[in-house]
């Protein structure tokens, strides 16, 4: 059974169908990536599985749990992280804050306790600025903070929406092996992303939306091969 | 010496303007909304206190309590049933619906109470202290005490508990603090409730020197205490205090010194100095667009 399950969604803002219909799956273990252009839904997708916007149809499954009924604040418990697109770190809380309210719905400190000590030995810069207002932070340290606060959680499942967005090159390198080790480790992954390319070479499928539809779904490797792909979202 | 004595009525004053001015500023801070009916919320709470000692005979530090309680209940309520669900509405029909509930509780304390104004048995009464030919009123100094243990109180909570880093997370950023798992709802109740008990302790520490309650009592120290929120810089939690200590200390000052007359017309006049040179009030946050 698919751990993530999304069956029909349409997402409406106002008059206009921002998601007209689509299915999907992640199954656990996984790395899914959900590729696209600008204003493709893709964001839209990752905001209504963690409840930030209504659906107005469909349903979304989450280890047998319809998240569509389920308040956006109990998701987290539930063991699925959220990193928003832009990081949306919490600028006038400090690193270390900023880590503790990724661990807000935990009770037992000795193991949050563990599982700080185990984000710092993964980003060891946040230990270094761990008093630093975050909103002092390079885009790059912001983007790992985020992804630490997520992994505070200790998710299952941790849903990531751009991490690259305005990064530099070198550290979009680092934080894409940073997504792959965290799977690695036994977390799944689903992943928005505009850069195909590095998406696509990290994942084990795609799915490829276009105004709201999926137009193409497929193991990452055949898409990367795929000649109308590498058109449109490779630049080849 | 009398300076000094001024002093000492100006802090204890501002003290009062402070602790109303946090519930403006730890609203405003969550919900981005200005609550004009909580300064009523000071004529409920001195209402309450003389109910609870007149009628009921309670005790006077019991009858603080039961006005502290009714006043964060009906914050809470008040939250909940007129401003809850506006929550995505436009500020302005935000700001009409609290004008509209500071007009409500005006008019239910007319109704319950009459119009004529109620003395008040005062529920703290100190002797004033003789330091050499300098005599401190009891009470003036109290006020500033609890003042300030109650805000080291806020201040530590917010910095050092989780719920008030929630608070703080959701002033930020609602959908941010959600994805960790705050409950917003629950977080800006919390605000409401926190804010109204403090209100409700300045109502007590205002009746106290002043002796009579009426419908309108919270109006002017309500104006005041936004005038401090302002000053400081609305959403600042610090800039609220040093706002509401300040504009005590102006109002002495110029009471004793210049004109009784013209007292508050130079507190708004520093308030619009102050503005014209720094916008965002003594401590208030650059307002930065996000990209």
């Amino acid at each position: 059974m698919a751990l993530l399950k999304v069956e029909n969604l349409q997402v409406f803002y106002g008059v206009i169908q921002a998601v007209k219909g689509i299915s999907f799956e992640v199954n656990q273990g996984e790395i899914v990536a959900l590729i696209g252009a600008n204003g493709a839904g893709k964001t839209t997708v990752l905001h209504t599985i963690t409840g930030l916007v209504p659906a107005k149809a469909g349903s979304i499954t989450y280890n047998g749990v319809d998240l569509l009924k389920t308040p956006s604040h109990k998701i987290v418990a539930m063991g699925m992280a959220h990193v928003p697109e832009g990081r949306r770190i919490f600028q006038e809380l400090t690193v270390l804050e900023n880590l503790q309210m990724g661990a807000f719905t935990r009770r037992d400190k000795g193991e949050v306790a563990e599982t700080l000590k185990m984000v710092y030995e993964r980003f060891p810069r946040l230990e270094e600025r761990k008093k630093q207002v975050a909103g002092t932070l390079s885009g790059g340290e912001q983007q790992m903070l985020a992804m630490g606060r997520a992994l505070m959680s200790k998710p299952d499942i941790i849903l990531m929406d751009e991490p690259s967005m305005g990064l530099s090159p070198l550290f979009v390198t680092e934080i894409f092996d940073i997504i792959q080790e965290i799977n690695k480790a036994g977390t799944t992954v689903l992943i928005v992303e505009q850069n195909a390319k590095k998406v696509l070479s990290i994942a084990d499928c795609a799915y490829v939306l276009e105004t709201g539809n999926i137009i193409m779904d497929g193991p990452a490797q055949e898409l990367l091969n795929n000649d109308s792909v590498k058109k449109a979202y490779l630049g080849e | 010496m009398e300076f000094l004595a001024q002093i000492i009525n100006g802090l204890s004053l501002g003290s009062i303007y402070a602790l109303i001015a946090l519930g403006y500023t730890m609203v405003y801070g969550i919900c981005k909304m200005l609550n004009f009916a909580h300064g009523d919320i000071i004529m409920v709470g001195a209402y309450m206190l003389s109910v609870a000692m007149a009628t009921l005979h309670f005790p006077p530090f019991l009858a603080i309590l039961t006005s502290m309680v009714v006043c964060a209940a009906l914050g809470v309520i008040i939250e909940r049933v007129a401003y809850k669900p506006l929550r995505n509405a436009s500020p302005l029909a935000v700001l009409i619906t609290a004008i509209g509930v500071s007009y409500f509780l005006q008019s239910s304390a007319l109704l319950i109470f009459g119009s004529t104004q109620r003395k008040v048995d005062a529920a703290i009464n100190f002797p004033s202290i003789q330091l050499g030919e300098l005599s401190i009123s009891g009470n003036a100094l109290i006020t500033l005490i609890v003042t300030i243990i109650l805000m080291v109180g806020l201040n530590w909570f917010i910095n050092n508990t989780m719920t008030g880093k929630a608070m703080l997370a959701v002033s930020e950023d609602k959908g941010a603090a959600q994805l960790m798992g705050v409950n917003v709802n629950f977080t800006i109740a919390i605000t409401f409730l926190i804010g109204s008990a403090l209100a409700a302790v300045a109502g007590v520490l205002f009746i106290s020197s002043y002796k009579y309650v009426g419908p309108y009592t919270g109006a002017m120290p309500g104006i005041k205490a936004f005038v401090a929120a302002v000053l400081g810089g609305i959403g600042s939690v610090p800039g609220a205090m040093l706002g509401g200590i300040l504009l005590g200390l102006i109002e002495s000052l110029a009471k004793a010194y210049i004109s009784t007359q013209l007292a508050d017309a130079i507190v708004f006049g520093v308030l619009i100095v102050v503005l014209l040179v720094k916008p965002t009030g003594l401590m208030g946050k650059k307002i930065t667009e996000k990209v």
